[in-house]
């Protein structure tokens, strides 16, 4: 298989921090990453820039072949790129069909003077609905997104970005916030979405979950890889285990 | 009809034009221009400038619509790099600096202003015939554009910017359309408004009608159509017929505005819609 997304010395600065400091590299079509690390290690930094939402110092990042470094946000999602953001960001005025539809139309919306020249809604509509199905969110489709709770905005984000048709998805701690049983419904559905053969980046916190899902790890810390690979052993690690304060990640993922 | 109606009714026609095309930056793309006057005086000063010159009352109106949409597009830019309330300002800037660069040049008339500007060769009552049907063309593109997926693209971009980005919405693409599309028919209206009075100065496109403007579009229910219309329509008439209200008409406005911004932020659309809700549940 060939690399969808290869990132090469990745760097950025916020005044004196140097948050991501020269990261290297790729994540294979139908790869199941988990990037974790500690607070502050970088990572929801590394993902904004793989977005174009943050433009990094130096560095490289090419999707499916091509270089994207200097493209903006849009130009990545219609590659084949979609990402959730950590904290969710709904049109809260629209219905939750409607919040879907709109990515589900991205062939329409590429320019404003197609977007202009059309109006019918019914592919994109029965599309967004089946999408709200497949995230567990069938019957939500007409009430407005601002009145969901946290757990189904959470999977609203995910229908959002699934509705794009990516290739890649970029998920931003997609289960915080959630309880015990909805982080691990939310953990089956991001699975499902590989299963279907889409490419899954996972930022996330819940070890537990991420240890379950995810086929391999890449571990930042102070905006550096120090561990990238198979899961066991990568937590194995003694660099990756001092990065976490208290230990103990390793126990808990064998339990 | 009296010239008295003709009169009244052509100025309801320009101002649905201006009221619908300001909606659409700031209802629909919610970009916040407190400048419409300026698009408004740009598509004016145009067409006064090709009637003298051509009496083409088609080439007027071509490039009242370039001037406007030009201005626009140009303001559209800023709208890149300001945000909200950064913009509102900006836009009361290029007003202002409208206003003042047409004073000082003496191939606009200066202070003077345009006159004997040829007449369209309408009438009265065709020039009126004309503005309606700019407005009812207008108006039908309004309800058009919120319905097509540039309607639902505006709506995302106005709420948020970045969310719409990584749904494949190119945010500045969408606002600089809004600014073209919206300021491209202020111009229109702007020329109408010459074809009616065959005499302009600048001042009837100040700050104050701008803010005019912007007060029927939140009266009426921002991003509404028909809201925006009714209150275009019922702010034009209210001076005429109360003439309290045309005295301390700025008092009056401004009170409307806040007290609609304080007890109903939806406007005349929202009421109405909640009436009908409650009606129904009746």
């Amino acid at each position: 298989m060939s690399a969808v997304l290869e990132l090469g010395e990745v760097a950025i600065r916020f005044g004196g921090v140097q948050a991501v400091g020269g990261v290297t590299c790729s994540v294979e079509g139908g790869d199941f990453v988990g990037l974790i690390g500690p607070n502050g290690a970088g990572k929801t930094t590394l993902i904004r820039m793989i977005a174009g939402l943050l433009r990094p110092d130096r560095g490289r990042i090419a999707l499916g072949g091509v270089e994207i470094t200097a493209e903006p946000t849009a130009a990545r999602v219609r590659r084949g790129l979609a990402l959730t953001h950590q904290i969710v960001r709904p049109f809260r005025e629209m219905t939750v069909l409607d919040n879907v539809v709109l990515g589900a139309g991205l062939t329409h919306t590429s320019n404003p003077l197609r977007a202009l020249l059309h109006i019918n809604r019914r592919h994109e509509s029965e599309r967004a609905a089946q999408i709200l199905a497949s995230v567990g969110l069938a019957g939500t489709e007409r009430k407005l997104a601002g009145a969901l709770p946290l757990g189904q905005l959470k999977r609203l984000e995910l229908a959002r970005a699934l509705a794009v048709d990516p290739k890649i998805v970029l998920l931003d701690e997609p289960l915080a916030g959630l309880n015990h049983t909805e982080a691990s419904k939310q953990a089956e559905t991001i699975s499902e979405v590989h299963r279907r053969g889409i490419t899954v980046v996972l930022v996330e916190h819940n070890l537990e979950e991420v240890m379950r899902v995810c086929r391999r790890l890449i571990v930042l810390n102070n905006g550096v890889v120090i561990g990238d690979g198979e899961p066991r052993v990568v937590m194995a690690d003694p660099a990756v285990h001092d990065a976490y304060v208290g230990g103990g990640i390793v126990s808990h993922a064998d339990a | 009809m009296s010239a008295y109606t003709i009169s009244i009714v052509s100025i309801i026609g320009i101002n649905v034009i201006l009221a619908v095309s300001l909606n659409m930056i700031s209802g629909f793309c919610g970009q916040i221009s407190l400048g419409h006057g300026a698009f408004f005086g740009a598509g004016a000063y145009a067409a006064a400038l090709v009637m003298v010159k051509t009496a083409s009352v088609p080439l007027a109106l071509l490039a009242a619509l370039a001037a406007g949409s030009l201005l626009g597009i140009i303001v559209g830019f800023a709208s890149l790099r300001v945000r909200s309330d950064f913009l509102a300002v900006t836009t009361i800037g290029v007003n202002f600096l409208f206003v003042g660069f047409v004073r000082k040049q003496t191939w606009l008339g200066g202070e003077m202003g345009i006159s004997g500007i040829p007449p369209t060769g309408l009438g009265a009552s065709g020039n009126m015939i004309l503005n309606l049907a700019f407005a009812c063309a207008t108006i039908a593109f309004s309800l058009y554009l919120s319905r097509s997926w540039m309607g639902f693209a505006f709506r995302a971009v106005g709420e948020d910017e970045q969310a719409a980005t990584t749904l494949g919405i190119s945010a500045g693409a969408y606002k600089l359309a809004a600014f073209g599309i919206g300021t491209a028919l202020a111009g229109l209206a702007g020329a109408l408004y010459t074809f009616f009075t065959q005499f302009i100065t600048v001042d009837a496109f100040d700050f104050i009608f701008s803010v005019m403007l912007m007060a029927m579009v939140v009266i009426g229910g921002i991003g509404s159509t028909w809201g925006v219309v009714a209150a275009a329509i019922g702010l034009t008439l209210l001076p005429e017929a109360i003439r309290f209200v045309n005295d301390y008409r700025l008092l009056v406005f401004g009170g409307m505005l806040v007290l609609v911004i304080r007890l109903a932020p939806g406007g005349l659309a929202a009421l109405v819609y909640r009436l009908s809700v409650r009606v129904r549940k009746a």
